[in-house]
């Protein structure tokens, strides 16, 4: 019977939400191939996770223990490997994660299992797997094939499978881990993300600024237009990787997830890894002048122009407006 | 303190016109400009800063077409000191396990302390090719890395994961560091630099010199333009006539 698995990630004491996007992909999957989903939790104090999953997977296997407390790919590839070794599963799907995208390609590597990262959808075919994924920068789509192997392994990316809720009664497994105490790699701890003067995901009005801003002195007059809306600033990670502004101005995966009333996108190519911390907004409004962007997909309405032409039209006409 | 930074030459296509050639499968490249990888730009300088700071040597490695010399050159102008390019040309096929096999190879009688790439390739999105490698040389790795201070054969490492949160590992040299952007401040070459280095011997290992097989991961079946999802109602005009409405419509939903 084909067995397809999927690696529940937990941080905090927390499951994540990318999780029950793996387990839905995972169903799905299964359903088509009259197979079983196995969902697999590695954690320290796990009854209650366990048994919040029991909904979502035909078996949940579960292994606790201290060390996987906290992810740490050195442990976390010890334990799976030896695992997937003994349950020859057809394909386990890890998310495309700070913490999955660590360790996938090592796994798959050390047992020459065939794999892709960052992957939108899977389909399984015969010996092969048929995967889309996004390239060069979101501007094409790629169809592939994973060449043929009993096993194969994906990461997803988040949201391209969002999850839905199921009503199955999986089985509670309980499976002794190999567990390797970390030599190479300790994990010490977590730090939090500094607090700054401003709370972006307070705010009703948000406008983003990104690479199209081109130089630091540009952001005063879109700080300018910003506050004249009564909307606070904020930007991708680029423009705080040059220093322009501070981190806790940056939005998405690695910075902060938004939902506005009013996102004004401006010179914003729509990475997914933006959008995904933005895509909440009630209404998304993006300037830029590459009518191929991305950004477009995800945006309400779109202007395909040069910012710097548009934002003081702009300003000008909503302040007559306002009269 | 032995280093070997890893480093792809990729089309900046973040503002271009991306279009499918004839085949299907390739991408109509006379239009694109060729640049280092972004990450790969403050992995290289990662790699120079320590290298300033402890000695040792910088190996740089580019698995690419003849172009890439350029990249590699770029980087002997920045500080390293020697630099080796696989020969893309000899190998059909080429993946993200493909290019860790072949960097594994050319690896194979150097020494290392440290091996750096970028996070993630800007033209094919994987984040796999750094951890591929280590697990390949049999070392361990972190990967989107935002900070490390090396002392005594041992990193602390500084990983950068959801809603910046960041995680503080310990980590056992020899090691594989993917690199997240926005580490340090990549520096630029000199124009004197650059001159120099382009007299600088590069070598170049292809399939005489590597002598495997390696095996791809994946095969590319088709390359189209994404479906359009939520499409953005454009407004068009100069922009007096589109910012104009614009203003209107956002008065009209209240929401200035
Ligand atoms: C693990 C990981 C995590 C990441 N986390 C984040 C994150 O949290 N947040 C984030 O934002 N990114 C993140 N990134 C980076 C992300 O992949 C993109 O590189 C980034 O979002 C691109 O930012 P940008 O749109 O400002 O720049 P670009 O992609 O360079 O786009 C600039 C845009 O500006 C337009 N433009 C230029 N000039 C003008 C003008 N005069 N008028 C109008 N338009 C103009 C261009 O057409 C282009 O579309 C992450 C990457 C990785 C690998
Ligand atoms: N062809 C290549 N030559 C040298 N280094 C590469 C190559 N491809 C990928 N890398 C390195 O691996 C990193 C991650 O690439 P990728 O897995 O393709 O996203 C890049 O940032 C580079 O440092």
């Amino acid at each position: 019977m084909t067995q397809i698995m999927t690696l529940v990630e937990h941080r905090q004491d927390s499951i994540r939400d990318i999780s029950f996007e793996t387990l839905t992909m995972g169903r799905k999957l299964a359903r088509q191939n009259n197979g079983k989903l196995t969902a697999i939790l590695l954690g320290h104090e796990t009854a209650s996770a366990a048994e919040s999953l029991k909904s979502w997977a035909d078996r949940v296997l579960v292994a606790n223990h201290e060390t996987f407390k906290n992810f740490n790919a050195e442990t976390y590839q010890i334990a799976l490997s030896a695992l997937l070794k003994q349950e020859k599963p057809r394909l386990l799907i890890i998310g495309h994660s700070l913490c999955g995208a660590d360790l996938a390609p090592a796994l798959a590597t050390e047992l020459s299992i065939p794999f892709s990262t960052d992957c939108l959808s899977a389909e399984i075919a015969g010996d092969a797997l048929k995967i889309v994924r996004q390239i060069y920068d979101g501007k094409l789509n790629a169809r592939l094939t994973i060449r043929n192997a009993a096993t194969h392994m994906i990461t997803l990316r988040s949201g391209s499978c969002p999850a839905e809720a199921a009503d199955l009664i999986g089985t509670i497994e309980k499976f002794e881990p190999v567990i390797a105490s970390p030599e190479y790699r300790r994990f010490i701890e977590y730090i939090e993300a500094a607090v700054g003067d401003v709370d972006i995901t307070r705010a009703d009005v948000l406008v983003g600024i990104g690479r199209g801003i081109k130089e630091q002195a540009n952001i005063a007059m879109i700080d300018d237009f910003a506050k004249a809306i009564n909307g606070v600033l904020a930007c991708t990670r680029p423009v705080v990787d040059a220093g322009w502004l501070p981190k806790d101005r940056q939005i998405g995966s690695s910075g902060k997830t938004v939902k506005p009333k009013l996102y004004i996108a401006l010179g914003i190519s729509g990475a997914f890894q933006h959008t995904a911390g933005m895509k909440g907004a009630d209404t998304i409004i993006a300037v830029n002048k590459d009518p191929n962007a991305p950004i477009f997909n995800e945006a309400d309405y779109g202007i395909v122009d040069d910012l710097f032409k548009i934002v003081p039209v702009l300003r000008n006409k909503i302040g007559e407006l306002k009269k | 303190m032995d280093i070997i930074a890893c480093l792809k030459r990729v089309p900046l296509t973040a503002e271009a016109e991306v279009k499918v050639d004839a085949t299907g499968k390739g991408i109509i490249k006379d239009r694109l400009t060729f640049d280092m990888n972004e990450s790969d730009t403050y992995a290289l300088e990662q790699a120079i800063l320590t290298k300033e700071k402890s000695g040792g040597t910088l190996t740089v490695v580019s698995v690419g077409y003849p172009e890439a010399e350029e990249t590699l050159r770029i980087a002997l102008a920045k500080g390293a000191d020697n630099a080796i390019r696989v020969k893309a040309e000899d190998f059909d096929n080429l993946d993200g396990y493909m290019t860790a096999q072949l960097i594994n190879l050319a690896l194979k009688d150097k020494k290392y302390d440290l091996v750096l790439t970028g996070c993630m390739a800007t033209d094919d999105y994987n984040s796999q090719v750094g951890i591929i490698l280590a697990e390949l040389l049999g070392i361990t790795h972190a990967s989107f890395v935002t900070k490390i201070e090396i002392d005594e054969g041992r990193a602390q490492a500084y990983r950068e994961l959801e809603g910046g949160l960041l995680e503080h590992l310990d980590i056992q040299l020899p090691a594989l560091f993917t690199i997240q952007t926005g580490i340090n401040e990549p520096r630029y070459a000199s124009l004197i630099a650059i001159r120099k280095a382009a007299k600088k011997e590069i070598t170049v290992l292809g399939k005489n010199e590597l002598p495997i097989d390696p095996l791809a991961n994946v095969i590319l079946d088709e390359l189209y333009p994404p479906p359009v999802g939520k499409r953005a109602e454009i407004i068009v005009g100069a922009p007096d006539e589109s910012a104009g409405k614009l203003a209107h419509v956002l008065k009209e939903k209240g929401l200035v």
